[in-house]
């Protein structure tokens, strides 16, 4: 509420007029001044959950690389295997220190054979850039440029997003498989369209430049309305990825944490051939066993864990990273780092609620997965 | 907006008093500021309660926020609808009691803030 002073120095995304219009209430985020929430946090997640919500996220940075080693590059400062992208393709991916924790997670787009997108977080875009840019500057020939300027960023998420967003474009949405792209135009608007999100529900996310930005948050706004679509803000963001078990980078992990302790093993790329800045770290640390990792978990008492709190778990301790109380599950839910032998799903421990130790099980991730559609109804 | 059948606090609560007992509830510009409010946490029946500390949490999807007693007393009951839903703070906050006090110093409510000064205060 006292934010008035520094509200200047925030970055504004190209819908931060239309989200003021809109009533949202604007907080600041990774140094951006962002919506967290419209008609209420509740609203804007059972919307997703049950039609549709539309999200500015145009903060989130941009980096390409491109040139006859841009693979080389990409394979050299990313965890996952890019080399197996087909051109169309992403995937999740983590940068990674040589000790073998995150720098941040991002997705690797592979736009051409020797063109990549890199998508990261919003805090620290400028940094992230120039340790990519320093990173691969003996990897031959390849540009490496942050691009986030040029790019808004629109994801439309829920179980509505693709019968709203298909009469808008002449690409066929049901051919884009679940992290695939393509190019396209999207109410007349030059764009690429992802099926990714970080909801947890089916949906698509839109990159277009920012001087169309304001066309397309409207048009799309209006083109939804009667299936449900609604703006959804940074709370909502935040609970619905905790449901679908998806981590938050600076958050849920860090430069204190490997990917393995993330439990983020999937994103190391299995027969990857080249080396990776992290790798020889995160080899030994498999060979030697972890000592903790992050787990899923459900308040069995009364209360909210929140992030930060401290968790007990026979002698050991823990560390709660994210927590609330979820608007679909309708419990208290979190994510934590736990001594390994309580890592198991049903272990049980304890979290220091404001004081008082609060009984807590571990429980498998994804606390909420998405209905599978039925096939021919 | 803020009734003038009851007084307020700087830390945005409200009491109605009536006679010797206060009836304690949060106001709307507290419920919109908190957004949606899923967990209330209050004092058992019994307790003593000091005007101006906290005696109580109240937990929205996003936030903590500590509840601060209005004036000092005995709880003598708390709202068992609120624990069941406590939506009902966000859409009635005015019409929701959290606490029952029985007041120690009913003297101490001419220090709280009337409907008007605190309209004021959050203006």
């Amino acid at each position: 509420m006292d934010h008035a002073a520094t509200t200047d120095q925030l970055r504004k995304t190209p819908l931060n007029a239309q989200h003021r219009k809109l009533g949202a209430r604007m907080v600041p985020f990774g140094g951006w001044d962002m919506p967290v929430e419209y008609s209420g946090i509740v609203r804007e997640h059972m919307s997703v959950r049950t039609n549709a919500g539309l999200f500015d996220v145009s903060h989130m940075g941009e980096i390409e690389l491109a040139g006859r080693d841009a693979l080389r590059a990409v394979q050299l400062i990313s965890t996952n295997d890019a080399a197996r992208l087909s051109v169309g393709q992403a995937q999740l991916s983590a940068l990674t220190t040589p000790a073998g924790t995150f720098v941040d997670d991002l997705l690797v787009y592979r736009l051409a054979a020797d063109h990549f997108l890199l998508v990261i977080n919003a805090a620290d875009i400028e940094r992230k850039y120039r340790w990519i840019a320093d990173h691969t500057r003996e990897t031959g020939d390849v540009a490496v440029v942050n691009s986030s300027s040029r790019y808004a960023l629109l994801a439309l998420q829920g179980p509505a997003a693709l019968s709203i967003l298909q009469p808008l474009t002449g690409v066929d949405l049901q051919s884009i498989k679940y992290y695939w792209f393509a190019h396209g135009e999207v109410a007349g608007v030059r764009g690429m369209l992802s099926r990714t999100g970080y909801t947890g529900e089916d949906g698509f996310e839109v990159f277009i430049p920012p001087q169309a930005a304001e066309r397309l948050w409207t048009t799309l706004l209006d083109a939804g309305r009667e299936a449900g679509l609604v703006p959804v803000g940074l709370g909502a963001r935040d609970t619905l990825r905790l449901e679908a078990g998806m981590r938050l980078s600076g958050q849920d992990f860090d430069e204190t944490t490997t990917v393995l302790e993330a439990g983020l093993g999937f994103i190391i790329g299995k027969n990857k051939q080249e080396d990776f800045i992290g790798r020889t770290a995160l080899e030994e640390q498999k060979r030697s066993g972890l000592t903790r990792k992050l787990v899923g978990f459900e308040m069995t008492g009364p209360g909210i864990a929140r992030h930060g709190y401290v968790a007990f778990a026979g002698s050991g301790q823990g560390i709660v990273t994210s927590g609330t109380q979820t608007p679909h599950l309708k419990k208290a839910i979190g994510m934590a780092y736990l001594p390994i032998e309580f890592t198991p799903a049903g272990a049980e421990f304890e979290i220091d609620i404001r004081g008082r130790r609060t009984p807590a099980r571990v429980v498998p991730l994804p606390f909420y997965k998405r209905p599978q559609l039925q096939p021919g109804v | 907006m803020y009734p003038s059948d009851r007084r307020y606090t700087k830390d945005h609560e409200w009491v109605i008093v009536n006679g010797t007992e206060g009836r304690v509830g949060i106001t709307d510009y507290a419920q919109k500021q908190l957004g949606d409010v899923v967990f209330v946490e209050l004092p058992d029946v019994g307790r003593g309660v000091s005007q101006g500390q906290a005696c109580g949490t109240i937990e929205s999807v996003k936030a903590v926020s500590e509840l601060y007693s209005p004036i000092s007393g005995k709880v003598v009951d708390r709202n068992s609808a609120v624990a069941t839903k406590p939506e009902l703070v966000n859409s009635d906050p005015h019409g929701t009691w959290l606490l029952r006090v029985e007041l120690s110093d009913p003297k101490e409510v001419e220090s709280l803030l009337t409907g008007e000064q605190y309209a004021e205060l959050v203006k």
